[in-house]
């Protein structure tokens, strides 16, 4: 009985952190600029949208990562998963929640353009290092 | 001795753990976060020796499982008391450390009392007992902690980027934990399955710490109201 309650007491606040986790996450790189470089790679102009996420991860995997970026990928790819279910599942019932996830998923695609953009800086400082020595 | 994986999942996770603490040092965190990074280190020298009793003894052998679970205990407790260092960030402006203190020891105390009362009618192996609860019924404490503290952040529009992901992914990681004790002690059948989880589930406080130290600045602000998953 007790380990019952635990179980359902831990993933309800398991869900609502992992949200909370994942949106201050976007929430960090929204106010980041994207340049211009990034913006004609991804096709992103003004604003993401979700259709775009995979193809945005794709390009993020040709790229060299550091492991303290990887987590922040990892969650919000496991985020816009969660995304994905209550679009197919829950919005077919209540629309509103329709247009969240919609506006959700594009900040996840614009996370992921954030990240790319990064690891496009990283590669580069590498190169740039490699060729001096 | 464990598959190819595991020892993948257990080199991961120190090198993540490692991670957390050159990040720190680096961006000029590692004494204002004095206990977590403690945490992280306590971290790296347990999982070295479990290595080495590992290969010495191998992973069913006794001395093993004595080492994990009395480690893994030592390590609740300073998880425990990292939380309350958390806890003194967000009270720093009320002066409320002392009373912050006093809490974290005495709901210590209830929880080591708490597990004692229960586990006392066990006569065979009762420290092991004792130890093994501790930790476990700790994890819960600490889901219940982390969510007041979250629950604190939001009333008091506490708005430090960084703090507040230190604080959210305590809360993921405690979660992970406390929900993966209770299916085993549930299902016992499955243990099978989900310990080697929490190898898994090891890696990602790491990271996200490594990642609030290297990519947040100090100075990062945000609404916290923005993350709420009811919006206030």
């Amino acid at each position: 009985m007790m380990a019952a309650i635990i179980l359902v007491c831990s993933v309800v606040f398991l869900l609502q952190f992992f949200v909370s986790y994942c949106r201050s996450l976007i929430a960090a790189s929204i106010k980041h600029p994207l340049s211009a470089e990034v913006q004609d790679v991804t096709g992103i102009k003004s604003s993401a949208t979700g259709d775009d996420f995979a193809r945005v991860v794709q390009l993020l995997q040709l790229c060299p990562d550091r492991p303290e970026d990887r987590s922040g990928i990892q969650a919000i790819g496991a985020y816009f998963g969660l995304l994905g279910f209550v679009r197919s599942s829950v919005a077919r019932v209540i629309p509103s929640l329709l247009a969240w996830t919609e506006t959700e998923r594009g900040q996840c695609t614009y996370f992921a353009a954030v990240t790319l953009e990064r690891r496009i800086a990283f590669s580069r400082d590498m190169f740039a290092q490699q060729l001096e020595t | 001795m464990p598959g190819p994986f595991a020892y993948f999942i257990w080199f991961v996770g120190i090198l993540c753990e490692a991670a957390v603490l050159v990040c720190a040092l680096k961006k000029g965190a590692f004494r204002r976060y004095l206990l977590l990074n403690l945490y992280m280190a306590g971290l790296i020298v347990v999982e070295l020796g479990r290595y080495k009793i590992v290969s010495e003894f191998g992973l069913s052998s006794t001395q093993y499982q004595y080492f994990y679970y009395y480690s893994d205990a030592i390590l609740t407790v300073i998880l425990y008391f990292a939380l309350s260092s958390l806890y003194s960030h967000v009270f720093s402006e009320m002066n409320a450390e002392r009373y912050v203190k006093m809490g974290t020891l005495l709901l210590l105390g209830g929880t080591a009392l708490f597990t004692y009362a229960v586990v006392q009618q066990s006569t065979a192996r009762f420290v092991t007992h004792f130890v093994v609860d501790l930790s476990q019924n700790l994890y819960f404490v600490g889901v219940v902690l982390t969510y007041v503290l979250w629950g604190a952040i939001l009333k008091l529009r506490e708005t430090r980027t960084r703090l507040i992901q230190l604080v959210l992914s305590l809360g993921v990681y405690f979660s992970l934990l406390a929900a993966n004790y209770a299916i085993r002690n549930l299902y016992p059948s499955l243990s099978h399955y989900f310990i080697p989880l929490v190898g898994v589930f090891g890696t990602f406080l790491p990271l996200a710490w490594a990642y609030a130290f290297w990519r947040l600045p100090e100075e990062a602000r945000l609404a916290p109201s923005r993350l709420a998953v009811i919006p206030r």
